[in-house]
This record gives structure tokens, C-alpha cells and sequence, in this order.
């Protein structure tokens, strides 16, 4: 089975957002980098199947030389080889537009990636891609089990859960509890050098999107406490200050 | 390093009376991808392991074990054969690279002191003292977790003078077995180990022999675990071991090597130790200067004082020391090793042979490694105010597990005594000269003083200055204590601890000033600013201690003119510009506080 694992390359859940360039650009002054940790449960579900019943795991990430270590990780975690797309990830379109066009021909049974990033969030490249791939798209996908051509999952609903079964191939979108996170082995990491990690060039496509400003919440106010009896006064408060009611 | 400029070779023990350019020195920003990928590996395998056990981990009794398994969750990482050559299923990795993976450990509380044990007493013995024979039988298993090992040489009545020990070992009729009767204790690991790596004396012989024993030769048995002040996760038992059947085969090394196998493998404890520490210190650096952020009073984070900014920035500035010394002396053995390989020598004996020249830096690493982490564990609880005394804060544990390292693997006091010891011993052999320069000392005692005309304003110029005056300071009072003392220095141990203050204070303000000055080149001053405040700062300090420690060697064996003369010089040796430290310190604190963390 060949699988492909679409990555992103984040900020790490601790580090401290701030932008830069009248607010237009995010300032990567200093922070830590990591697989997006949905991405990350998508790799660890794709290696525990490549080692249950063969095949290949390629990961994929749409972004310039400086997610390297980022796809170098994926590799030691136990990826076979890995494509990175020579392109500034500019929106969820591109992105998807990207990967479908290396897709397309290159005969992967399954496409796995997280749910959504942890930095923009958009949650919609899985299914952007299944569009453009005139295939099914599934997210999110808590359980997965591959027999033959046909996959087993699992997903939460409203309410509930449902329990689902369509043909291979499909764009999986994974969140937990589809595997526990792998911590990269000495031995993974030994042999991720010598993986091979291709650059390709990107294909031509444009964003759908485009980014105007960002902006910080407000900082967090100050706390009145008001006592309990004084409803009256809670009420005031809200009407003249807070202008909530 | 540069490959146009000529290769600077660092010898053992020679920074007190060479300059070392900083290009030759490495600093922990130059680690590879690899080597940080290594490193998170350990990170997670902390968070995800260990630190949402810390309780469980620390009642050995109830959970005798979760700390084997947790060796052996860490096993099937890698992370036991790091030093373990690919031949027997390690990783064959270099010393620094063994370095990294003890600091990043360090943090793990009770189970940084579990891996290391095995990783390094247990282990090791067998891979560099071993048989063929014997690395094939044992190292697989160890550099996996299947086998753990302890290491047993501290007796009742044999601590610090491990020579002593009681331990008999008599060769059976048929010579093919030693019978070994005798007690150990402080046995770290000894409540689960596999295999002892134990110190006994064959027949009546006057030095230790080394033996591999399996815990199923029959005849071990321990007592029950030891109560302790710290590290209570760690298991610690006292071993004994009556009528225990060992196969000739498995005496380690030659008859009476015991000793030396024992030091050497000390030697490379002692400055992994040092990585271990600089690991606790950062982890404590990271919670103190976040509940710093955190706790408010007088209606502002505690973080705002002033009081409080001194602690963190002393903590940053004594580790950054540490930590820049720890990896130029681990550089130092890599790179001491490959020049030997280079040169023919035996991979094994070579792995040795690096370690021993730099032994004196090894134990000066562990007194500086272990002394930082007790400053930082003990300001981290101040930090913390009355949560620091809560058992469900962090810092109690952090407190508790610190100071032990002041005591194994040699007591500092022992490590004080060796620095000197193995500094005047490598003089004596003609490895160091140490009489040139102090000679020359001498000289400049009785010649006019150097005002310091010269216009040198090159960054650090003046540290250069202060540095190489602390040198003559430490070569100075040294020199004439030799001459006074002969061979009875050695009896002179208050004495010997005021000299290998000053050493080890040199060496460890040398350090974080090469690191500086090569980060410089690279990112420049302004990249930097932190890093050049922290050398500074603890120059401030080297300067301090080397005045104190050096009044009081001279007090205690000068008198008259030499003593006024000697007072002269380490006066003018340990001056100093004045700087305002306590800007410099705000400066230092205010970045950890914003990072929330040591991460310059």
C-alpha cells in the first residue's frame, strides 16, 4: 500500500504569537517549530500500517527550505521518503492545489493528513483536495483500519459516532485517537539522513484567498469581583460598563 | 571549526597557562539537526513518560517496577546505547553527542540518575575493560534495556577511599570459578539490575579486581530499599553477596586493574554528571521564572523585583558557565580521540586515553555542574516563596534530588583534592609546564605593575586581561604552596580546596567567554547581548571567589614578606573593572522571564 501524509510545519502549541509588518506578518523571530499535531496522529496511524501489512509512507509538505527538520522528523518517525513542494504555503487552496497536482498521477492508495493546522486552521485542505482529486473526503477520522481496498473508520458526529466503510483510495483527515504520537527512535533518526527528501518545483496555481491583516485578541481585562448580594449593583455593571445587556 | 587557521590542539589541564582561541572551543548553538533531533527525542520521551509519573516514579516501594520499565520504554528509543558501539546495537555516537543526552535527561528527576547508572557505571565498564567475549555476551542486551546493570563499589567501611574495600574473591580448587563474599551498598539500580559490575580484592592482593556478575549466578541478595533524602525513585539497595559462584571468565580486565577501571570509569561519570545537571538546572530555570511571572504581590508579578531578577539572572549566568564548559571539555575528548584513532591507537583504549587527559577537567565539571544546580535548586525554592516548601510544587522535589550530586561519583571534596592533585601529577611528568609561567609570575611579581595602557578595545579585551591575571593568581599561590608543602600538600586539604576554587573558577569564566566571542563572530554583539552579559557577570564572580579563596591559601601558609608580597600580586591579579551588575542582572532576567525558560 503506498501512502502519502500531507504535513504542516507550526508553530509549537507554547510559543508566543506576534506579527510584525503593520500586523500583516507573522513574526517567526525565535519560535519553535513542529509537525502539526494532527498531521502528527495522521504519520503515526500511516507507519503502524506500512508495518502491519507493507508498503510506503511519503510525506509531503508545501513550504520552503526551512521546514526541513520539520519533514526530517517525519522521516525519523519512520516515513520512507519525503516531497517537499518549493512553495510559501499561502492559503488553504494553494496548498490543496499543490498536492492534488502531485497527486494525481503518482497512484497513492491513501492520502492522510490532519483535520486542520494549528496555526490558521482552516481544516480544509483534505477536502479541497478530494475535490480536485474527484475523490471521497473524510475528516475527522479517529479510527482506521485497512482490509484489502476497503477502509474501516470512525468518526465523531453530533451525538454520536458513526462508523463507515468506502473503497480505497481517499483523503483521510486524522485527529486522536487514531494512534498515539511516535517519538522519533535514535535509530529513525539515525537513517532520516540518508531518506531521500526530493524538492520539487511547485505547479501553477494561485491563492483564492488573501490575507489582509491579523489581530491579537484584546488582553485579558481586569477581574471585578462583586459580591454575591449585590445583584444591583452586578446589573449596573453590565448595562453601564461591560454594555452587555 | 576554521580550516584555514592552524589546528589548536587542547591538552589536559593546559588552559591555566595557554590562551584558547575561541574558534577552537564548541558551543552547544553548533548542534546538528541530528543532535537536536536526538535531543527532543529525550524531551518527549521526559514529558510523555516520566513527568506525569513523578509520584509513582518516587515511591519505589509501591511501584518497584515502574523504573524498569520505564529503562525499557527508554530502551526501545535507543536511548541506552548512545555510547554503545553499532557493533554490540548501540548508536556509536560521539562523547558529545553522550553529553547532550545526559543533559536533556538530567531533567528527568530519579530517572536521569536510573539511566545514567546503567548507561555509565554499568555499562561502560564492560565495553572499555571488556573481552571479546564479553562485550558480545553483554553489551547487546545493556545497549537494549533486556539486561539492566549496577555498579557496586562503595562498601560500609569504603566510600571515598574505594581501596579499602572488604569484598573477597577467592579462585576455587579447579580454577574455574571465583567465590566472592562481601557487602556493598548505596547500590543505585540494585533493586532490579541484571548484572553488578563488583570491586573485590582476589586472595590478599593489595588492589581491587573487577568482576561481571549475573544476578543468577545464585548468592546475591540485597537488603531493602534505602531511605534517602532525595532521588527516592532511584532504587538503592545494599547488595551482598555470599558465596557467589563467578566463572572465571567473567573477572573484568587483569587481576588488580580494579582500581584504575574504577577512576577512568569515574572520569567520564564525573563530566557526564556535570551534563546532567546543567539539564535539572535549566528545567528549574524554566518553572521558577514562570511562576515568577505567574504569582502577584503588592499587585505585580513577582517577577518585577529586583530581589527576584538577581536570582534568575544568577541562575541563567551559572548555568550558561557550566554549560559552556561542559561541551568545550566534551569537544575536547571527541576531538582528542579522533587525533589518537588518527594515530593508530585502539578505538577503546583511545576512548579511554581522551577522557583521562581531560580528566582534571572532568572533575572540575563536577564540582561546578553539581555546586550550579544546588545554587539554582535552592533560589528556585526561594523564588517560590512558601510554595517552594510545598511538597505539590515542583521545587521540592528539584531541591531534594539536587544534592546528591554534590556526593557521588567522588565527593566535590575529592574532586577539589583530584583537581590539584592531577594538575601537579601531569607537571611532574612533564605533560604541563607549569613552572615556566609561574616563573614568570614570580618575575612580574617584583616588576613594576602593568597599568593597563594598551588600547586594545576589542570586545572582551579586558575580560582576556582580567582572565589571564586570574591564571597568574591561581599559578602564583599554587607555585609557592608547592614550594612550601612539598609532598605534604596533600595534607593540606583546606589549602588544596582554596586552589581548585580558583581553577575551577578560571576555567568555567573562560569558557562562557569563548562561547561568547565565538557566538559574536557568528550573529554578532547585538544578537548576543545576553550572552555577552552573562560572561561578564560571571567573570565578576570567578574574580570574587579567586580573591577570597586565594586570601585564605595565603593566610594559611605565608607569612612576613611573602605573605605582603603574595597579598600584593592577588591584588593586582583580581582586579576588575567596576560595571553595574545589577543591570546587567535585570538585563539577564528580564529575557528569561520572557521566555519563561533558559533559551538564549
Amino acid at each position: 500500500m503506498k501512502i502519502l501524509v500531507c504535513i504542516t510545519h507550526v508553530p509549537d502549541t507554547t510559543a508566543k504569537i506576534s506579527f510584525t509588518d503593520d500586523n500583516t506578518k507573522f513574526n517567526s523571530d525565535g519560535v519553535q517549530y513542529i509537525i502539526g499535531p494532527y498531521d502528527d496522529y495522521a504519520l503515526a496511524r500511516a507507519v503502524e500500517l506500512k508495518e502491519a501489512s507493507g508498503g510506503t509512507v511519503t510525506v509531503l509538505n508545501v513550504g520552503t527550505s526551512e521546514t526541513e527538520p520539520t519533514i526530517r522528523k517525519a522521516l525519523a518517525i519512520g516515513a520512507d521518503d519525503a516531497i517537499r513542494i518549493d512553495a510559501e504555503p499561502t492559503d488553504s487552496y494553494f496548498v490543496a492545489e499543490q498536492i492534488a497536482n502531485h497527486a494525481k498521477d503518482a497512484g497513492y492508495d491513501l492520502i492522510m493528513m490532519g483535520r486542520e493546522s494549528i496555526d490558521f486552521n482552516g481544516g480544509m485542505v483534505h477536502g479541497m483536495v478530494g475535490e480536485l482529486l474527484g475523490l471521497p473526503a473524510i475528516s475527522p477520522v479517529m479510527k482506521l483500519d485497512i482490509e484489502g481496498q476497503t477502509a474501516k473508520l470512525a468518526r465523531e458526529i453530533e451525538g454520536g459516532k458513526e462508523y463507515l466503510e468506502l473503497d480505497l483510495p481517499f483523503i483521510a483527515g486524522c485527529q486522536e485517537p487514531i494512534a498515539e504520537w511516535k517519538i522519533p527512535n535514535m535509530r529513525g533518526i539515525m537513517s532520516a539522513r540518508s531518506k531521500k527528501l526530493e524538492v520539487l518545483a511547485p505547479s501553477d496555481a494561485s491563492e483564492a484567498v488573501k490575507l489582509q491583516q491579523y489581530e491579537l485578541p484584546p488582553a485579558k481585562g481586569d477581574v471585578k469581583m462583586i459580591d454575591a448580594d449585590n445583584v444591583g449593583e452586578l446589573v449596573k455593571l453590565l448595562k453601564n460598563e461591560a454594555k452587555v445587556i | 571549526m576554521s580550516t584555514t587557521e592552524k589546528k589548536f590542539t587542547a591538552k589536559g589541564g593546559a588552559f591555566l597557562i595557554e590562551e584558547t582561541p575561541a574558534q577552537a572551543v564548541f558551543t552547544p548553538e553548533e548542534w546538528t539537526e541530528e543532535q537536536k533531533m536526538i535531543a527532543q527525542t529525550c524531551k518527549d520521551f521526559l514529558e510523555q513518560e516520566v513527568y506525569p509519573k513523578l509520584d509513582e516514579i518516587d515511591d519505589v516501594k509501591g511501584n518497584p517496577e515502574l523504573m524498569p520499565q520505564l529503562l525499557d520504554k527508554s530502551g526501545e528509543l535507543g536511548l541506552l546505547g548512545t555510547s554503545v558501539p553499532e557493533e554490540y546495537e548501540g548508536f556509536g555516537m560521539n562523547f558529545n553527542t553522550s553529553m547532550l543526552v545526559a543533559e536533556v535527561i538530567g531533567a528527568g528527576y530519579s530517572f536521569a540518575v536510573a539511566l545514567s547508572a546503567h548507561t555509565g557505571i554499568g555499562t561502560l565498564p564492560i565495553l572499555y575493560y571488556g573481552t571479546e567475549d564479553q562485550k558480545k555476551k553483554y553489551l547487546p542486551k545493556l545497549a537494549t534495556g533486556e539486561w539492566k546493570a549496577s555498579y557496586c563499589l562503595t562498601e560500609p567501611d569504603s566510600g571515598s577511599d574505594a581501596n579499602a574495600a572488604k569484598t573477597k574473591a577467592v579462585l576455587t580448587e579447579d580454577k574455574k570459578h571465583y567465590i566472592i563474599n562481601g557487602q556493598k551498598m548505596w547500590i543505585t539500580n540494585g533493586g532490579f539490575a541484571d548484572i553488578f559490575i563488583v570491586f573485590a580484592k582476589i586472595d590478599d592482593d593489595k588492589n581491587l579486581s573487577a568482576f561481571i556478575i549475573e544476578k543468577d549466578f545464585g548468592g546475591v541478595t540485597m537488603n531493602e530499599e534505602e531511605k534517602k533524602m532525595g532521588i527516592k525513585g532511584s532504587s538503592t539497595r545494599q547488595v551482598f553477596f555470599n558465596d557467589c559462584k563467578v566463572p572465571v571468565e567473567n573477572l573484568l580486565s587483569e587481576r588488580e586493574n580494579g582500581f584504575k577501571i574504577a577512576v577512568n570509569i569515574l572520569n567520564i561519570g564525573r563530566i557526564k554528571l556535570a551534563a546532567s545537571t546543567i539539564g535539572a538546572s535549566k528545567g528549574i530555570i524554566a518553572n521558577a521564572s514562570q511562576y515568577a511571572n505567574e504569582r502577584k504581590q503588592f499587585g505585580t508579578s513577582i517577577g518585577s523585583f529586583g530581589a527576584i531578577k538577581h536570582k534568575l539572572a544568577e541562575m541563567a549566568a551559572r548555568t550558561y558557565a557550566s554549560e559552556s564548559a561542559a561541551y568545550r571539555a566534551g569537544q575536547n575528548i571527541d576531538d582528542a580521540y579522533e587525533d589518537m584513532v588518527a594515530g593508530g591507537m585502539d578505538k577503546t583504549e583511545a576512548k579511554l586515553k581522551s577522557v583521562e587527559e581531560f580528566a582534571i577537567e572532568c572533575a572540575i565539571m563536577k564540582v561546578h555542574g553539581s555546586e550550579t544546580l544546588d545554587y539554582v535548586a535552592d533560589e528556585g525554592v526561594q523564588t517560590y516563596g512558601g510554595m517552594g516548601f510545598s511538597a505539590d510544587a515542583p521545587m521540592d522535589r528539584s531541591y531534594r534530588d539536587a544534592r546528591i550530586n554534590r556526593i557521588f561519583e567522588g565527593t566535590n571534596e575529592i574532586n577539589r583534592m583530584l583537581t590539584i592533585d592531577m594538575l601537579l601529577k601531569r607537571a611532574m611528568k612533564g605533560k604541563l609546564d607549569l613552572m615556566t609561567p609561574a616563573m614568570n609570575v614570580q618575575k612580574e611579581l617584583t616588576s613594576i605593575p602593568d597599568f593597563g595602557s594598551d588600547e586594545d578595545d576589542s570586545l572582551f579585551a579586558k575580560e582576556k586581561k582580567v582572565l589571564s591575571n586570574l591564571k597568574k593568581a591561581g599559578l602564583m599561590i599554587s607555585g609557592a604552596a608547592v614550594q612550601k608543602f612539598m609532598q605534604k600538600l596533600s595534607h593540606e586539604q583546606e589549602i588544596l580546596m582554596n586552589l581548585a576554587d580558583m581553577l575551577i573558577e578560571v576555567y568555567a569564566a573562560e569558557s562562557a567567554l569563548l562561547r561568547t566571542e565565538k557566538l559574536v563572530g557568528i550573529k554578532g554583539e547585538q544578537a548576543c547581548e545576553q550572552q555577552i552579559n552573562m560572561s561578564r557577570l560571571y567573570l565578576h564572580r570567578a574574580v570574587e571567589i579567586a580573591n577570597k579563596a586565594g586570601k585564605e591559601a595565603i593566610f594559611a601558609f605565608a607569612e612576613g614578606d611573602e605573605q605582603r608580597m603574595m597579598l600584593l600580586g592577588l591584588k593586582r591579579f583580581t582586579k576588575i573593572d567596576p560595571m553595574n551588575l545589577k543591570d546587567v542582572r535585570r538585563s539577564i532576567a528580564d529575557h528569561v522571564l520572557e521566555k519563561q525558560a533558559y533559551e538564549f
